[in-house]
């Protein structure tokens, strides 16, 4: 009987042991990748580096301005465009969870999700780059809007789903019509998960190259103009990287550090926000 | 002077097939307390939330019949119109967790949009949360969130909250069944001081609450009113044998 129980107790202590050590292994890639890309990439960064143009082929020096600027805008005009349609439709799958367009409308989020990427690149070429006749960074963002649609979407659903009825119940017993229940009640009591899912929608997206290569495509100057084709922070890692020039190879690296500290602060940010904004029910 | 605020004649309400308000008539008059009782699932509660348009809000909720508060038909007005005519007090309570205790009495009138001075606004919460016997409790932590409070003092905020509306009546669903002893006290204390400005109608599961708040007591079985009287008559002599039996606990 003892020597059983001994038994039990060392698988118990060995499995212990096992999900300890697997959760430490899982920690090792991103930081393996972390610490690689700073040696890599913070001595790249400089003021210079971040307030200049590429430098032509056979001049040193030269930054990504282009770059930040670039992804800035693109981003930003994604937010614009799927943010507020991804917070709606939330709210319709939240409010309206067994009605057929609920159904199919979750299906579709689901598979959007599944979309490669770049077949949403080429399926936006197809739609807005070809009609317009020409690279842009406005259809960049609707590619990159597209990504970030079932995010948003699903995130606010699930948040607004674990709202408890009683709060909704209790608004509209108050003669509060419906829609100004939805903005003053259940909108701010879901404030933080609907935000972290945005931020972490965007995180997703500041990285995503391919729906880029042939919407945005990369511009190696300066621009601002929507309508003409731009850089981004991925599209400059990609060209740069591939490229058989040693300072472009530097740039591509600081481009990368650039991109991974402001996921990462991302990130960070949304985990503070939430801690500290959530409302306690 | 008594007069009718609110009416009911041959009134009935369906979950899709479930008919679970039976051609219910009664007319319940002005500053008094009427205790709603009856088993689980007697319509009851779904008779209450009928009373201000709340019943509608579940899909496949439907109703029929003459529903009045006093001379106008409730299921021909404006839903808003009634619900802040007729306020409710929920079985649990339910402040608005994103706002504070002040903005949680006067939360009918922020949400809604409605424009009030500053002054009138703090002239109303006091008086809300006077009548609601949660003013000397609070008056120094008006802006923390409302859900600090105790769950006793939190049902308080919800009925100030109700209060704050001036509403002609107000419904309450089990108001005290998650509440423990003391605060339960507190709040039936409350009824006999709001009955004298408003009409009161209470759903509780609870006989001896019914007996000790109530100046009239419905008793609802199977979605039938089966009696409605003077709550001192319905427990000592009552009428219907199905209530002798329910209020002597052969079923329940």
């Amino acid at each position: 009987m003892d020597a059983r129980i001994g038994i039990r107790n060392t698988k118990s202590v060995l499995f212990k042991g096992l999900i300890i050590f697997l959760a430490f292994i899982i920690t090792i890639p991103l930081i393996i990748i972390l610490l690689y890309i700073i040696k890599q990439g913070v001595l790249q960064v400089n003021w210079h580096f971040l307030t200049n143009v590429p430098a032509p082929v056979g001049e040193t020096g030269g930054g990504i301005s282009n770059a930040l600027v670039g992804s800035l805008i693109i981003v930003t005009m994604s937010s614009i465009i799927a943010i507020p349609v991804g917070i709606l439709a939330g709210i319709y799958l939240s409010e309206n969870p067994h009605t057929k367009l609920a159904y199919y409308s979750g299906l579709c989020v689901d598979i959007l999700q599944g979309v490669p990427s770049i077949v949403v690149g080429i399926v936006v070429y197809f739609w807005v780059v070809k009609p317009l006749g020409t690279f842009s960074a406005i259809s960049g963002s609707i590619a990159l809007a597209i990504m970030m649609l079932p995010i948003v979407i699903r995130s606010t659903e699930q948040t607004l789903k674990l709202l408890p009825d009683t709060l909704k119940e209790a608004a509209l017993s108050l003669g509060v019509p419906y829609h100004r229940v939805i903005l003053k009640v259940i909108i701010p009591c879901g404030f933080a998960g609907i935000l972290s899912g945005i931020m972490l929608s965007v995180a997703r997206i500041a990285g995503e190259t391919a729906p880029l290569l042939f919407t945005a495509f990369g511009n190696p100057y300066l621009s601002t103009a929507i309508t003409k084709p731009m850089q981004s922070l991925p599209l400059l890692i990609f060209n740069y990287a591939t490229s058989p020039y040693d300072d472009w190879h530097n740039l591509a690296w600081g481009a990368s550090f650039i991109l991974l500290m402001f996921v990462l602060l991302l990130n960070i940010f949304t985990k503070l926000i939430t801690r500290k904004w959530n409302i306690q029910l | 002077m008594e007069h009718t605020v609110v009416s009911a004649s041959k009134f009935n309400a369906w979950f899709g097939d479930n008919h679970v308000v039976k051609d219910v008539s009664i007319k319940i008059e002005k500053n008094q307390v009427i205790a709603v009782m009856g088993p689980s699932g007697c319509g009851k509660t779904t008779f209450l939330r009928c009373i201000n348009r709340m019943h509608e809000l579940i899909p496949g909720a439907t109703a029929k019949g003459s529903l009045k508060l006093y001379a106008d038909e409730i299921y021909t007005m404006n839903p808003i119109y009634v619900r802040y005519k007729i306020g409710m007090v929920f079985q649990r309570p339910n402040p608005f967790p994103n706002l504070s205790i002040y903005d949680n009495v006067v939360a009918g009138y922020k949400l809604n949009g409605l424009k009030v001075a500053k002054a009138e606004m703090d002239n109303i919460v006091e008086k809300s949360l006077t009548s609601a016997a949660l003013w000397n409790e609070v008056k120094d932590s008006l802006h923390k969130k409302g859900t600090f409070l105790s769950g006793g003092q939190q049902q308080r905020l919800c009925i100030a909250r109700a209060i704050a509306m001036e509403p002609e009546v107000i419904l309450f669903d089990e108001p005290t069944s998650a509440l423990d002893p003391i605060s339960t006290s507190s709040v039936e204390q409350l009824f006999h001081e709001l009955k004298a400005n408003y009409t009161l109608i209470i759903v509780t599961h609870n006989m001896q609450q019914a007996a000790r708040v109530s100046d009239k007591t419905a008793f609802f079985y199977l979605g039938e009113l089966v009696e409605f009287d003077e709550t001192k008559q319905m427990f000592t002599a009552p009428k219907d044998n199905r209530t002798q039996n329910y209020i002597t606990g052969r079923f329940s």
